[in-house]
């Protein structure tokens, strides 16, 4: 019997987060490209959450969309709910985070996939990665199938070898049921890459008509909500919103998993992966803060055409009944019915510190990875990831330079940079702690940060340049006017700056010195600014931000020029760490198996100390000084 | 780099005691046995690390002089590499002659500070102890020295890192706070922290204010020595250096010029400047030297003001005293063996503080003097033992830095912005106390997070 055999320029193997991103990408630049999935039912699939953002990841949302990626633009069609998220706080930590319509996001998302052009979406399972020579030259399917490309993106997700447990009952299955990937963990073995074990889990979904919502709080949407993606307006997506609901564990709760815990997987020992820290079950928080009497429980719509609710903040691996027992002592939660029961999930993944900042494996050209595969948690992580695996394979296939963003250029760098030098022991999840300059990767300028390469790259198209230009050009004459601008103390000015609760002026100051106090903005002295012209709101929201921050903002990007020296550090690629005498041998170890690019991503390896950097600086200055 | 062996002289190049010569790098072991006979027949490069043994230095298989060889092998050594240290009996002569032979037998002669620089590189010391040790190879002076050696132990590296832990707490804190509001409430943090950053800031001032007297360690306490002519100004110069060094006569105005000398009083370091007596003079040359003592007590840190008790104040006095306003001053009333013309009481209603009679002649006085010395710099304002002196440009650099940014801290509480704004600074007063010791930032903060707080969702 003939196999089939098709030829592409790219493969893609998984369609679901980081899988759609890179598909489209590569697809969109003009190249020809196939995305697997195992069922054409679960593309752009939400296991999990039913939500797109929140804090630090809806900043990844705001990038990908900047960069001419698919997630925000997918969100905003598909919300049910929308909320700025720490508005009380700094701008650097205001966070999107909107409801979905799980089914109608994944449907839209299919949608897409299916109407651009180059982009073939196949159902499918693949098994085997095929090499020459140490380079990539395509995949082979369970049926047997060989589809050839000079590029394979791996977004296998939680799907490999997947197995999902809740007290004794193990299912050898991806998630929601969906049928696991058995063999091409093997093949990846076979190629020499190192496979880990991640476990990860979800609470359980309830009847909506089971619950008492008298006896929650109300959560509702923004009154004016704010789009995910720079192309469309308030006005363009605007609808009624759907709430959510909020409630709490009790003692009683805490009680039953207390009693349970000895029949949780976890603590038994039947789950073997490593779960991620900051996504923790319900036993887990029971056990670490064990002082707590009480744990937030968001009660959310799985969409609108569904009685489906998801018990955000209590997921679980505890039995069946245990889950009952559990749920019912929550209050509002009495009576209510399980739809689909909470469970744990393990899958094989990698220790990313086997790629390169590209998203490339060190040792096999052409083979890309993103997503849950590389060890992150997330839909937001695994898209921005497949994002810029996408456009790393075309420009590999381009012969061009990979795009790295640095760790003061987006948090899709710090997040890429941590997975690629790091060893993370656990999913990684997406942190505002964990950007340092996180005041200048704010949402609200990820198009004035990013739109620049999004073009560059070819996914951000000529009008949305010249609009981004224009609108930058208007932020800068602005401020540059207030920064001239004088106020003198006159009645007019006394009386609205007394309503505003702040002081009076003494003697003359220029408006942009008026922004700068705290309690006044952009848009309170607007009736004192009589020349002012009409903005458009982003354009006035940037204005109030480079002024009144000014002073943290330039203190922050002297720390970034501080960065940048280290990071403009290059180390070769053919340096052998061995031979550099004084350096530790812990430090050798790690320097030759990561292989940072610079002295400043070397900086960053665990068990690299900074005499050890002091070692390398020394000895790439004399390198230097011998060439 | 770093592969090659070296070796030195450790001990001062003096004619006392007992000198040692240090040889480090991976042939040190073979090297010593090439130019050191053990007593009893036993090889050199099997003997286990920290031990000593006893023979002599050879040359040309005669002995130059009987040693104690110590072995410490790597990476247990000051270097961290192997180390073989001969003792052998002081003696310039001596030391040269077997470091040579050394050096003949395959080590290369150590620049100055390479020792430490390798103990540094290999991450056996921090930076803060690497500087440390250099400048006690710099250091001239017993107090200065002391300090180095208490930087050497770490006081200065334990300070600051109980000062860095503190601020990457309150970071560690308020990030966790962002992302897990749940768990971690900020409400009434700002208070808590603007106790702890006043405590940090007034800290590190503390560090910048012994970083003068850090820099008097090294270079010297600047006194200047003033008074009319012939007052007995150089008398007492002489007595303090104890010798005959400035030209004493009785005629008024010999000293044309300004000596300085470095002398010691109790460990204290002084640059001591005799002045030419301050005058009106019609003399060219004398009054280039009257200018200079002028400019050298608004230089000084310390001024000595020698006044002759046997004669009346005069307006010359006046003058002076005029140009002593707002400096440190100890008051000598000289000549006090004879009749005194002049008493203490003048000088306290001009409000000076510190009248110490005395006789440079019968060195009456002097241990008042030293005392009084001894108070002004220390008493009260530092003392001796344990506290930390910053003797570093560098760090001192860092510290005011550090400080600055604290203070950008508490500006932002008081101006109520909101807690994520405080990282900032907080984390560039941690950057810069981390200079101090060569420590990196960033990696501590995400392991402070994930070791102090774990996050729910």
């Amino acid at each position: 019997m003939k196999n089939l055999e098709e030829f592409y320029d790219i493969v893609v193997v998984g369609a679901g987060h980081a899988g759609c991103e890179a598909a489209l990408a590569s697809a969109r630049l003009g190249f020809k490209t196939i995305c697997f999935t195992v069922s054409m039912d679960s593309i752009a699939m939400m296991p999990c959450n039913p939500n797109i953002g929140g804090s630090s990841k809806g900043h990844l949302v705001k990038e990908i969309d900047a960069l001419g990626g698919e997630m925000g633009i997918n969100i905003d069609k598909t919300y049910i709910q929308s909320k700025m998220l720490n508005r009380s706080k700094g701008p650097a930590v205001h966070s999107l985070r909107a409801q979905a319509d799980k089914k109608m996001y994944s449907m839209a998302m299919a949608q897409t996939m299916g109407n651009t052009k180059n982009l073939t979406v196949r159902q499918g399972e693949v098994t085997q990665v095929l090499t020459q020579d140490g380079k990539v030259t395509g995949v082979k399917t369970y049926s047997g199938a060989v589809y050839h490309a000079k590029a394979v993106i791996l977004t296998t997700g939680t799907y490999l070898k997947a197995r999902c447990i809740y007290g004794d009952v193990s299912n050898e299955t991806g998630p929601n049921g969906l049928q696991a990937a058995n063999y091409l963990t093997k093949s990846l073995k076979k190629l020499g890459i190192e496979m880990r074990r991640f476990k990860t889990g979800t609470p359980a979904r309830i009847d909506k008509n089971s619950i008492n919502f008298d006896k929650m709080e109300e959560q509702f949407g923004d009154e004016k909500i704010i789009p995910f993606s720079f192309t469309n307006t308030r006005e363009d997506i605007e609808r009624d919103q759907i709430s959510c609901w909020l409630t709490y564990t009790n003692e009683e709760t805490h009680e039953i998993i207390r009693e349970n815990i000895g029949r949780s997987p976890l603590f038994s020992g039947a789950i073997e992966g490593t779960g991620p820290r900051y996504c923790p079950s319900i036993e887990d928080k029971i056990v670490k803060f064990p002082d707590k009497n009480r744990h937030q429980v968001f009660i959310e719509p799985e969409g609108e055409y569904t009685n489906e609710m998801y018990v955000g903040g209590m997921s679980s691996s505890l039995p069946e009944d245990v889950q009952y027992a559990m749920y019912r002592s929550v209050t509002g939660l009495e009576n209510v019915k399980i739809i689909r029961n909470a469970y744990a999930i393990e899958y094989d993944c990698i220790n990313a510190t086997q790629l390169k900042p590209s998203l490339e494996f060190k040792e096999i050209g052409g083979l890309f990875s993103a997503g849950q595969f590389n060890g992150s948690s997330g839909y937001e992580e695994a898209a921005a990831q497949g994002l810029i695996a996408g456009i790393n394979a075309v420009r590999m296939l381009k012969e061009k330079e990979p795009l790295v963003l640095d760790r003061s250029q987006a948090y899709i760098g710090v997040l890429i940079d941590d997975l690629v030098t790091k060893e993370t022991s656990e999913p990684y999840r997406m942190m505002t702690s964990r950007a340092e300059y996180r005041l200048l990767l704010r949402q609200d300028n990820a198009d004035l940060r990013l739109s620049k390469i999004g073009y560059e790259v070819g996914l951000i198209g000529e009008e949305r340049y010249q609009k981004l230009m224009e609108k930058e050009a208007l932020i800068e004459k602005e401020i540059k006017r207030l920064n001239r601008v004088n106020v003198g103390a006159s009645r007019e000015v006394q009386n609205l700056l007394t309503g505003c609760q702040s002081t009076e002026l003494k003697s003359s100051a220029t408006m942009a010195e008026l922004i700068r106090r705290p309690e006044l903005t952009y848009d309170m002295l607007a009736p004192i600014d009589p020349n002012r012209p009409e903005y458009p709101e982003d354009v006035r929201e940037q204005v109030n931000i480079n002024i009144k921050y000014e002073g943290y903002i330039k203190r922050q990007l002297s720390q970034v020029k501080q960065f940048k020296r280290l990071e403009k550090k290059k180390i070769p690629e053919g340096i052998r760490y061995e031979e550099i005498g004084n350096l530790r041998i812990e430090a050798v170890q790690k320097l030759s198996k990561i292989r940072p690019a610079s002295i400043g991503q070397a900086s960053r390896i665990s068990g690299v100390s900074p005499a050890d950097i002091s070692v390398l600086l020394i000895f790439l200055e004399q390198l230097g000084q011998r060439a | 780099m770093g592969t090659d062996t070296i070796a030195a002289i450790a001990t001062p190049l003096s004619n006392s005691g007992i000198g040692i010569i240090r040889i480090s790098g991976p042939e040190a072991i073979d090297i010593a046995s090439k130019v050191f006979r053990p007593k009893r027949e036993k090889d050199i490069k099997q003997a286990a690390t920290y031990t000593a043994h006893y023979g002599h230095a050879v040359k040309d298989g005669k002995d130059i002089d009987e040693c104690i060889l110590l072995i410490m092998k790597g990476p247990h050594s000051y270097t961290a590499e192997d180390v073989a240290e001969i003792n052998c009996h002081g003696g310039v002569v001596i030391m040269k002659k077997i470091l040579s032979c050394i050096i003949e037998a395959g080590a290369r002669p150590a620049e100055p500070g390479e020792f430490t620089k390798r103990a540094f590189l290999n991450g056996r010391i921090d930076l803060s102890r690497a500087e440390a040790v250099m400048d006690l190879i710099h250091s001239k002076n017993e107090f200065a020295m002391e300090t180095s050696l208490k930087q050497l132990k770490g006081s200065l590296s334990d300070k600051i890192r109980s000062l860095r832990k503190e601020i990457v707490h309150s970071v560690a804190f308020i990030e966790s706070a962002l992302d897990d509001p749940e768990h971690y409430s900020v409400d009434g943090f700002s208070e808590q922290l603007k106790i702890q950053v006043e405590h940090a800031r007034d800290d590190i001032q503390k560090y910048i204010d012994s970083s003068d007297n850090g820099r008097i360690l090294k270079e010297g306490i600047h006194t200047a020595i003033v008074g009319k002519p012939n007052a007995g100004k150089s008398s007492i110069l002489n007595v303090l250096l104890g010798e005959e060094r400035a030209i004493v006569t009785d005629i008024a105005g010999t000293t044309r010029d300004t000596l300085e000398e470095s002398i010691q009083i109790n460990g204290i370091p002084l640059n001591v400047i005799d002045t030419a007596g301050i005058r009106y003079t019609e003399d060219v040359v004398e009054k280039i030297g009257v200018d200079k003592a002028r400019d050298s007590v608004i230089k000084a840190d310390l001024v000595l003001y020698v006044v002759d008790t046997s004669v009346p104040l005069t307006k010359e006095d006046e003058d002076i005293m005029k140009l002593l306003t707002g400096k440190q001053v100890i008051v000598l009333l000289n000549k006090s063996d004879l009749e005194t013309k002049v008493s203490e009481s003048e000088f306290l209603q001009r409000g000076f503080q510190n009248i110490v009679p005395v006789s440079a002649k019968s060195l009456y006085g002097l241990e008042d003097l030293y005392e009084r010395i001894n108070d002004l710099f220390f008493d009260g304002r530092v003392s001796f033992n344990d506290e930390v002196y910053i003797t570093n440009m560098r760090h001192k650099k860092a510290l005011s830095n550090a400080k600055d940014s604290l203070d950008l801290v508490l500006k932002s509480i008081e101006d109520r912005m909101p807690e994520d704004f405080f990282s900032i600074d907080l984390m560039n007063a941690y950057e810069e106390l981390g200079y101090i010791i060569g420590e990196s930032v960033g990696e501590d903060l995400v392991n402070e997070i994930f070791a102090e707080f774990c996050m729910g969702k």
